[in-house]
């Protein structure tokens, strides 16, 4: 393993576009840079683009004309996928039916050429590895859901690659197995140290994995930041509605408040706007008396969720606030309580068309 | 009535169905076979004469070199076609598939239409060295028609193997490293496995049965059906022809059922 530590090549996509054949413009012009070792992921909804971005990276995709594709400062865009040695996992996992499960894994070492004694070594090691050991000889049909992804990147990993490409590797699995194998996935990317892009739609998956994470809307990047950065300081009103719960919040702003029809709330803003939207995170919302507080509301609903409350608050936006209180915070239906927010917990959004 | 009667009684109509149409016969020809003055020894004689035993065995490689043929120029041209898009394709498609339409009698005809002594290929090499080739009346023309017989109905069936193969599969060995050539030995054509022994198996058992291509272009090539007529019209050797046919039964019998046998095995290896 100390001999993969530390292996990677950097990536950078200078204005890779995509329009398919049929008119289809899936990716608009992006430039990103990912670092040596970095795992950075692509998040996003259906359709938005990722595993076209993906697909140009890995070199089964052509970006439009004057998009480039660079490793390690080396153009490689017109270098096709066999010659760029990357690894890649892919969605339905790609393996191949006629082979054993470590036929499998030495497809890549084969194909190299790499004598035998080798081969059966560095199998033997990536099965370790990947927690599969007995099940070498088998057929693919004959492993399960997890094994298969496994094996899919034991796969991927054999050859050693400068960049790992995962498209949606967890999503085929059920919640309980892709939560586990996610923190294995993450160990192991870690040990590895090689640059993974990681493809995903699962918020959580994204920020648990990746160093930074690209959040794309539409086929075009909306926000590209650490797990903390697009959580906490999201630039636009998509981003904080994607990633996480999200209460917005449009009001205007007078005198460094935001005036509510429950109250006023402090806000970092010297500038008095008729229109403004922010956001407020449900868990940094305190639920106090309603006497004394500035804002208050009535409470529509309560969800009791085990380790937290979530509860609905009416008459204190001009929307329904989400508020995520301590399971010991008693309240009833129709109580009404008061709302103490900080003003570092208000995040201002651009207007949005 | 029990439900387990019931369905006997159900199963009354194909076991006489059976037994009329497709077990007498076939006892009655098994019998006919070794009725012959040798006794049950003229099934020995299809293997012993050389006569039969030359036909027999160019009967086999007539089969199999069609079959491979077949297989070779359906799997191009099914891949091709499957695979791009251009104008005139469905044309194409349905040009090629064409001779489904026909039988043997017409087959034969359109090879001495195309390779007869008034034929296209005979005018043509006229023209240029200042001979007719002429060889529809060959076992040559023969493999022709069998060839414009089988690769219709093998382009077709690889053509939906080709549409069902999984295109990941494929960008997966090459994010591998492999080539178009490893990608084909390593992926293609293992999965296309099962597609090319079920339409081998039917070209072959096609190529050694097929009569009506044969008798159209001559009454003396040398292949199995051909012998069997000729034995049964003209010598009156009820024996013999039965004989051969239990032969070139059994050896069609015997490649359907291996071929079957593999493509089980191959359909699940390939899952
Ligand atoms: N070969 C293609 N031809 C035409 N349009 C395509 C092609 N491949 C993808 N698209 C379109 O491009 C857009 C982006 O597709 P892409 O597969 O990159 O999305 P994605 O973000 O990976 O979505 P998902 O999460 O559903 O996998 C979609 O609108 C899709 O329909
Ligand atoms: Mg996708």
């Amino acid at each position: 393993m100390s001999a993969q530590a530390g292996h990677g090549a950097s990536v950078r996509i200078e204005a890779c576009g995509k329009t398919f054949a049929d008119g289809t413009r899936a990716l608009e012009p992006a430039t990103l840079e990912i670092a040596r070792g970095e795992t950075l992921v692509l998040l996003g909804p259906s359709g938005c683009g990722k595993t076209t971005m993906l697909r140009i990276i890995a070199g089964l995709e052509l970006p439009d004309a004057g998009g480039r594709v660079l490793f390690d400062d080396k153009d490689m865009t017109a270098v096709p996928i066999e010659r760029r040695n990357v690894g890649m996992v892919f969605q339905s996992y790609a393996l191949f039916p006629n082979m054993t499960v470590s036929d499998n894994i030495g497809y890549g070492l084969k194909i190299r050429g790499i004598p035998n004694k080798e081969r059966a070594a560095r199998v033997a090691e990536l099965v370790a590895l990947t927690n599969i050991s007995g099940l070498e000889n088998r057929r693919i049909d004959q492993l399960s859901g997890g094994q298969r992804q496994r094996v899919a990147l034991a796969r991927a990993v054999a050859i050693r690659p400068g960049i790992l490409l995962l498209d949606e590797p967890l999503t085929a699995l059920d919640a309980a197995l892709r939560d586990r194998l996610r923190g294995e996935l993450n160990r192991l990317l870690r040990a590895l140290g090689i640059t993974t892009i990681y493809v995903t739609h699962d918020q959580s998956e994204a920020m648990e994995l990746g160093d930074r994470v690209v959040v794309m809307q539409k086929g075009a990047i909306a926000q590209i930041g650490t797990p903390r950065e697009i959580y906490f300081t999201p630039r636009r009103r998509f981003v904080a509605e994607f990633i996480g719960a999200a209460n917005i919040v449009e009001a205007a702003i007078e005198g460094g408040y935001l005036v509510l029809p429950g109250g006023r709330q402090p806000i970092h803003c010297d500038v008095d706007m008729p229109a403004a939207v922010a956001m407020i995170r449900p868990e940094t919302i305190r639920v106090t008396s309603a006497g004394s507080a500035s804002l208050s509301g009535t409470v529509d609903s309560v969800s009791f969720i085990g380790d937290r409350q979530r509860l609905v608050v009416s008459g204190a936006s001009n929307r329904l606030l989400t508020v995520d209180a301590p399971n010991t915070v008693r309240v009833r239906l129709g109580e009404r309580i008061g709302l103490s927010i900080s003003p570092d917990a208000v995040r201002l959004l651009p207007p949005e068309n | 009535m029990s439900h387990k009667s019931f369905v006997w009684l159900c199963l009354l109509p194909l076991a006489v169905l059976t037994v009329a149409f497709f077990l007498l016969p076939m006892v009655r020809l098994v019998v006919t076979g070794a009725e012959g003055p040798q006794g049950l020894a003229g099934y020995l004689a299809i293997l012993s004469e050389p006569r039969y035993r030359a036909t027999l065995v160019n009967t086999v490689l007539l089969a199999a070199a069609t079959t491979v043929v077949t297989l070779i120029v359906a799997t191009v041209a099914g891949m091709f076609l499957q695979r791009h898009r251009f104008p005139g394709r469905a044309v194409l498609i349905a040009m090629l598939t064409f001779p489904l339409a026909f039988p043997g009698v017409v087959v034969g005809f359109m090879i001495i239409l195309l390779a007869g002594r008034q034929g296209l290929i005979g005018d043509f090499s006229n023209r240029l060295f200042g001979e007719k080739l002429v060889f529809a009346y060959s076992i040559y023309g023969l493999f022709l028609g069998y060839l414009y017989f089988s690769i219709p109905r093998v382009i077709l069936t690889i053509m939906a193997a080709v549409q069902k193969l999984d295109v990941g599969l494929e960008e997966a060995a090459r994010s591998l490293g492999a080539g178009p050539w490893a990608v084909q030995r390593d992926v293609v054509l293992p999965a296309l496995a099962p597609a090319f022994v079920a339409s081998g198996a039917i070209a072959f058992a096609t190529a050694m049965g097929a009569f009506g291509t044969a008798f159209t272009l001559a009454t003396n090539i040398d292949v199995l059906p051909m012998l069997i007529y000729t034995e049964f019209t003209l010598a009156a050797n009820f024996s013999i022809s039965a004989a051969l046919s239990v032969g070139l039964g059994i050896i069609t019998w015997f490649i359907l059922a291996l071929a079957r046998s593999f493509s089980g095995s191959a359909v699940a290896a390939t899952g």
